[in-house]
């Protein structure tokens, strides 16, 4: 993504002597961020998880995978957050746990957003034929419960991570390639585009290099908003048993492992604090796009 | 000249509907065909002879062209003949239908709470803009949409079931139950599709409240000197509402999205949990008509939204005309 932008700065002569437009423009929006509480307290908890994602079990207290005869132990000094059925610490499970959060959801949301942005520009750019029969397309994936959809390509090709993210990255593509397509069409009227034609500057180049940089924006926004839907959506299809496997101490899986014991009216803490984590990422991403969609915005 | 225009635009939804669908089909069917290795060795598992692969696959007429299958099954499904199950040797229907009847439960349920709910949070948040009242329910609401369904679900069994004791946590009320008691057995389901759903109509009631309260024929009511509970009652709330009902039927997909989730969680028989157990036994038969049954469902409910938003909403922009 910073490629990118570099691209729009160094299409500047002037660039590094004096501050460009652009430059200015993005100092002005980070100031802006920077004074939004909920951009900074969503990006602190993030940081917290994406700290825990990055280093695994390095510095848990204890292996997440460990497995102890002190089974289903209440919280107590020695283990915080209890432990379950297989002896296992809960709160080193809990931190080790965002990894596989934070590693397929961003990653299928990369996916979408690349292609999702690659196919908005085109459908918005070129239109004709090209845009109505791809806007069918993306309107009838739409149209459809992504769930749903996703259990049905999983079942057929096997529950494994990267099939999660090939499917939620391709499911979601269609409401990224709407929207992108959405803000390059009003792009398009505008003098920079027309005089980019008029100078017969190719269609690749001007969708790339004179629409992308000034539609970064938006794009932004719709990838951290995905982000959250993607992390949903995933949760939802771990906790079903179509993502990440055991012993994985992912948080959906934690959950769906030891939920059934709840009924038995205990062991509580076997899943209150995944929920916990999930809860907290999700929100915490969630401010992070509200906190930008506003700066964006103005 | 109105009425032709809104007639034009529903054939046309009615057309991308069928589009749609056929799409759809040719997932649903490609998904269960393209499998690696071959559907009897699939359903049969490793151990069996290649003779019982072979007769099954002649069985199931999965040694046909794959036109020839798909163009079978698609006759077959519009004839209501919904095939074999090959998990539990029965036909299809009879699964699918008291499935069907038990998800119907638990989405009127959810949407009983949901619609009144959601509405009047949305509304008084309007009403009240910025607010404390009107910060509580949409942060409320924005939260509750973000978290996954399964953590709400297990956060209410926990607090509402098993803590203060005044739900039960199984959704299926007990063999011969009256009425009462099976919507009592479905609240605790319902709740979690009602959390998921309410921070998006609360905020378009929201938004369409504000819309027309800022609008120029309220202050025109209010210049022309009507009390302020008319022009709220008369003007803002009903230009409003209208509107947010027809989005209301567009959350339907959503909420059967929720049901796989749900439905496994609270071990409910519904067509979530169906759908999902085909999956896990490869259950081709079930799988692709439950599917279908939902896609046909929610496909139904978005066009129903289109016909009931272009009739309540005299600026909708039919398109194709732009």
């Amino acid at each position: 993504m910073s490629a990118m932008t570099d691209d729009a700065a160094g299409f500047d002569p002037a660039a590094g002597l004096v501050p460009t437009e652009a430059k200015i423009a993005r100092r002005e929006m980070v100031r802006q961020l920077m004074r939004s509480k909920t951009f900074i307290v969503g990006t602190l908890i993030v940081l917290f998880w994406v700290f825990w994602a990055i280093t695994g079990s390095a510095f848990t207290p204890h292996d997440p995978l460990e497995q102890t005869s002190e089974i289903l132990k209440a919280p107590s000094s020695s283990a915080w957050f209890g432990t379950d059925q297989f002896g296992r610490d809960i709160f080193s499970r809990v931190l080790a746990g965002a990894q596989s959060t934070l590693k397929v959801a961003p990653a299928a949301t990369v996916v979408a957003i690349t292609l999702g942005t690659i196919l908005g520009l085109i459908m918005g750019f070129v239109g004709g034929f090209t845009d109505e029969a791809t806007s069918r397309l993306v309107d009838a994936i739409l149209a459809l419960p992504l769930i749903v959809i996703a259990v049905v390509v999983l079942t057929a090709l096997g529950s494994s991570s990267i099939t999660l993210i090939f499917v939620i990255g391709l499911i979601f593509t269609s409401p990224i390639a709407r929207t992108v397509r959405a803000t390059v069409l009003g792009e398009r009227q505008l003098d920079y585009v027309q005089a980019a034609q008029l100078r017969g500057e190719r269609g690749p180049y001007i969708m790339f290099v004179e629409i992308l940089p000034n539609i970064m924006g938006p794009i932004i926004v719709e990838t951290t908003v995905r982000l959250g839907y993607a992390i949903f959506a995933i949760a939802g299809l771990t906790f079903l048993g179509f993502g990440v496997q055991p012993p994985s101490p992912d948080w959906s899986l934690q959950i769906s492992e030891n939920y059934t014991l709840l009924s038995a009216g205990t062991y509580w803490w076997t899943v209150v604090f995944a929920c916990l984590a999930i809860t907290t990422l999700v929100i915490a991403v969630n401010l992070v796009a509200d906190g930008l969609q506003q700066v964006v915005d103005e | 000249m109105r009425e032709a225009r809104i007639y034009r635009f529903l054939l046309k939804r009615f057309v991308y509907a069928l589009i749609t669908l056929f799409i759809l089909s040719v997932l649903v069917f490609g998904a269960s065909t393209f499998l690696p290795g071959d559907v009897g060795r699939n359903v049969l598992g490793g151990f069996a002879s290649q003779q019982d692969v072979d007769i099954f696959n002649h069985a199931a007429g999965t040694d046909r062209p794959l036109v020839t299958q798909y163009v079978d099954w698609v006759t077959h499904f519009v004839q209501g003949d919904l095939g074999t199950s090959f998990q539990y040797k029965v036909a299809v229907s009879s699964l699918l239908g008291p499935s069907f009847t038990n998800s119907l439960k638990l989405a009127a349920v959810a949407f009983i709470i949901l619609v009144p709910l959601s509405i009047l949070g949305g509304a008084i948040a309007g009403l009240r803009r910025n607010s404390l009242t009107d910060r509580v329910i949409t942060v409320t609401g924005v939260s509750f949409t973000a978290i996954p369904e399964f953590v709400t679900a297990i956060a209410f069994i926990l607090l509402f079931g098993l803590w203060l004791g005044w739900l039960p946590v199984t959704a299926a009320a007990p063999e011969g139950a009256n009425i009462l008691t099976q919507v009592k057995y479905l609240l605790l389901p319902a709740f979690a599709l009602v959390a998921v759903e309410f921070g998006y109509i609360a905020r378009i009631t929201r938004s369409s409240i504000v819309e027309n309260v800022d609008a120029d024929y309220t202050r025109t009511a209010y210049l022309k000197g009507l009390k302020k509970k008319d022009v709220i009652g008369r003007h803002v709330l009903r230009n409003s509402l209208l509107p947010t009902i027809a989005v209301v039927a567009t959350q339907v997909g959503y909420l059967i999205g929720g049901l796989l989730v749900i439905e496994k969680i609270f071990n409910y028989n519904g067509i979530g949990l169906r759908i999902f157990t085909a999956a896990e036994n490869k259950d081709y038969p079930v799988l692709q008509s439950g599917v279908m049954l939902v896609g046909i469902v929610y496909l139904v409910a978005t066009l129903t939204a289109d016909i009931l938003y272009s009739v309540f909403n005299p600026r909708i922009r039919f398109g194709g005309d732009e």
